[in-house]
């Protein structure tokens, strides 16, 4: 069993399902995200595994004990809330304290460890600071540092970074994964920001309606989407209609409408498609070239975006514009786009 | 001027609240027995006599004892309440809310008549504890609108933060929602105080043979003579009353500016 199994877990809210048969494993110090839209139920999935909330049905272990039935102050897990929850009342020794009273360490000792604690999250000397005297970036880390502090299986992070404004997150991005490492705890960060989740993480699961549309590496979710839902969801992509031909042992072809009939190679094809299906071709912006011949459009619109531009081409044909990033058009509003077919991936039609 | 004629309005206002309370200490220094002007001389004694009555000092002490166990039993209940409904999606919590408010709308003289008979009906003597069961009826209700404004301002991830942090309910309570909600419990702790002091009608049925400071004062107007110790008796109570009040008020308003909320 994986260090965090997590099976068959169902979880509805008057009667509509939020968290629908969710399995799950994560291994010992990985950096691992939830990601989906507000709703889709990676916060209430992250409270199943915090306590504050039971499951209707199935069962999360941490470390091989079913923790079903123990209640949020008994298990191995802690959390960094959305607003932090930092005690206004406690300065910010006595927050990061807060958790270790069981301990009964001596004081001295107690005063090294939350002092290590403090140096790690990077907040020396603010120990007798008080709670409302911190600003955004030093509230979030005295959150960290509390539950750090005592050591837990497993840190649970509820968009830790989503009251910071963009530098300030961008910065904290960066220090939380080098925490990570430094700390060595499995992380399980819940985001909605898929920037967030792909720069991050080990692996990230995509949530959507209360189910897992996909897990895996960020590159690979990136470049290798399951479906549909996962390929809009992670960044910007263009799709195309078309229907299976004949599958090979190496390659397969598709017949791709304004694209012609093309050859891929098996790698693209999503498993479960077989010849007359319907599917869609997808590819993302960057990948689509501008080219002396090919399909023939005529550009709709341009976004200088500093390091690189941004264009939708509008072909005759199709209602969506084409989005292409990243090359230099050649002069003129008329151009020809070439689509690499080992970029292009098959997708089932259906949403996910 | 329309301005001047709203500030002549605010004056006799002022006037009209205050002059006739101002009454009792001028006259409790008054060196006469009768309550009339002008005023014949500056004297103490009445407050001296006052010292010495020893009736007095009885009802003083079964006021205070009535006060304190009334304020903090109220207190508890409120407390409780406060905390279910601002805490759980209850059922008919604006219901139970409301129902817990009516005693403040009954009049007094209808809530004691009924008390007395019922506890008659019950065969119960009448006592100082009868007295503190009528006197919660109308201090629940302050005590609850107090705490549950006190409530409504606190981050619910704050109980949730200290049991992620290893500390069980009772713990939680005793480490943040206690602290954070002190203030609120000392206000609502000195004005159900307060109220009860002060009450009347639901003493008056219910304390039978040991009277209540008010119940006492009631019965020593039928002696003239003693009306300017009376007076001298209202003119204190009149000075711990506005000083507990203002205490309450000071210290309710405590922290409030301080950001209860994480973000």
């Amino acid at each position: 069993m994986s260090f965090l199994a997590i099976s068959q877990v169902s979880k509805a809210f008057g009667g509509s399902p939020v968290v629908d048969q969710v399995s799950l494993e994560v291994p010992r110090g990985e950096f691992f995200s939830l990601l989906g839209p507000s709703g889709c139920g990676k916060t209430t999935l992250l409270r199943m595994i915090a306590g504050f909330e039971t499951p209707d049905s199935g069962t999360i272990a941490i470390d091989g004990e079913v923790m079903n039935r123990v209640p949020p102050h008994l298990r191995p897990t802690n959390m960094v809330f959305q607003s932090y929850a930092i005690f206004p009342h406690l300065n910010v020794f006595d927050n990061i304290a807060y958790g270790l009273r069981k301990l009964k360490l001596p004081k001295p000792a107690l005063r090294a460890r939350i002092e290590a604690m403090l140096a790690t999250v990077r907040l020396e000397g603010l120990g007798n600071r008080a709670a409302d005297q911190l600003s955004g970036g030093q509230r979030q880390r005295v959150a960290l540092a509390r539950a750090l502090v005592r050591e837990p299986k497993i840190l649970l992070l509820d968009e830790p970074l989503g009251a910071l404004d963009k530098r300030l997150r961008e910065a904290m991005q960066i220090e939380l994964r080098a925490l990570q490492r430094k700390v060595g705890i499995t992380f399980l960060l819940v985001t909605h920001d898929q920037e967030e989740a792909l720069s991050l993480s080990d692996r990230v699961a995509v949530m959507e309606s209360g189910k897992i549309l996909q897990v895996a590496a960020p590159r690979e979710l990136y470049e290798r989407p399951a479906n549909r839902a996962v390929a809009d969801f992670i960044g910007e992509i263009n799709f195309f209609h078309a229907t299976m031909r004949e599958i090979g042992p190496d390659s397969f072809s598709v017949n791709a409408g304004l694209l012609g009939v093309i050859q891929l190679p098996i790698a693209n094809l999503v498993p479960g498609i077989k010849p007359g299906d319907h599917i869609l071709l997808a590819i993302r912006p960057e990948h689509v070239l501008f080219a002396p011949e090919g399909l023939a459009g005529e550009i709709a619109a341009a976004t200088f975006l500093g390091e690189r531009s941004h264009f939708h081409v509008r072909i005759p044909g199709r209602s969506d514009p084409v989005a292409i990033s990243g090359t230099v058009p050649p002069p003129g509003d008329a151009v020809h786009l070439q689509f690499p077919p080992e970029r292009l991936i098959a997708l089932p039609s259906r949403p996910n | 001027m329309k301005n001047r004629a709203l500030t002549l309005y605010a004056f006799a206002y002022l006037a009209f609240l205050y002059v006739p309370v101002l009454v009792l200490p001028v006259f409790s220094f008054n060196n006469s027995e009768f309550i009339a002007f002008p005023l014949s001389g500056f004297t103490t004694r009445w407050y001296a006599n006052l010292a010495g009555d020893s009736a007095m000092l009885h009802a003083l002490g079964n006021s205070l004892k009535v006060g304190l166990v009334t304020s903090l039993l109220a207190t508890m209940l409120g407390l409780s309440a406060a905390k279910a409904v601002t805490h759980y999606r209850l059922k008919g919590a604006g219901a139970a809310l409301g129902f817990i408010s009516l005693p403040l709308f009954v009049p007094d003289i209808v809530l004691g008549i009924s008390l007395l008979l019922l506890l008659g009906a019950g065969g119960l003597p009448l006592s100082l504890a009868a007295v503190v069961l009528g006197h919660l009826l109308v201090c629940v209700p302050f005590a609850l609108t107090v705490l549950v404004a006190r409530f409504e301002g606190f981050d619910r991830n704050l109980e949730e933060a200290s049991a992620d942090l290893g500390e069980n309910d009772w713990m939680t309570f005793r480490r943040v929602t206690f602290p954070l909600m002190l203030p609120g419990i000392v206000a609502s702790l000195l004005l159900t105080f307060i109220t009860s002091f002060d009450e009347f009608l639901i003493a008056y049925f219910l304390s039978g043979t040991e009277a209540t400071l008010p119940v006492y004062i009631w019965g020593q107007l039928r002696f003239p003579a003693r009306l300017p110790m009376v007076l001298a008796l209202g003119a204190l109570i009149l000075t711990v009353s506005v000083a507990l009040v203002m205490v309450a008020e000071y210290v309710r308003n405590l922290g409030v500016k301080k950001p209860m909320v994480g973000a």
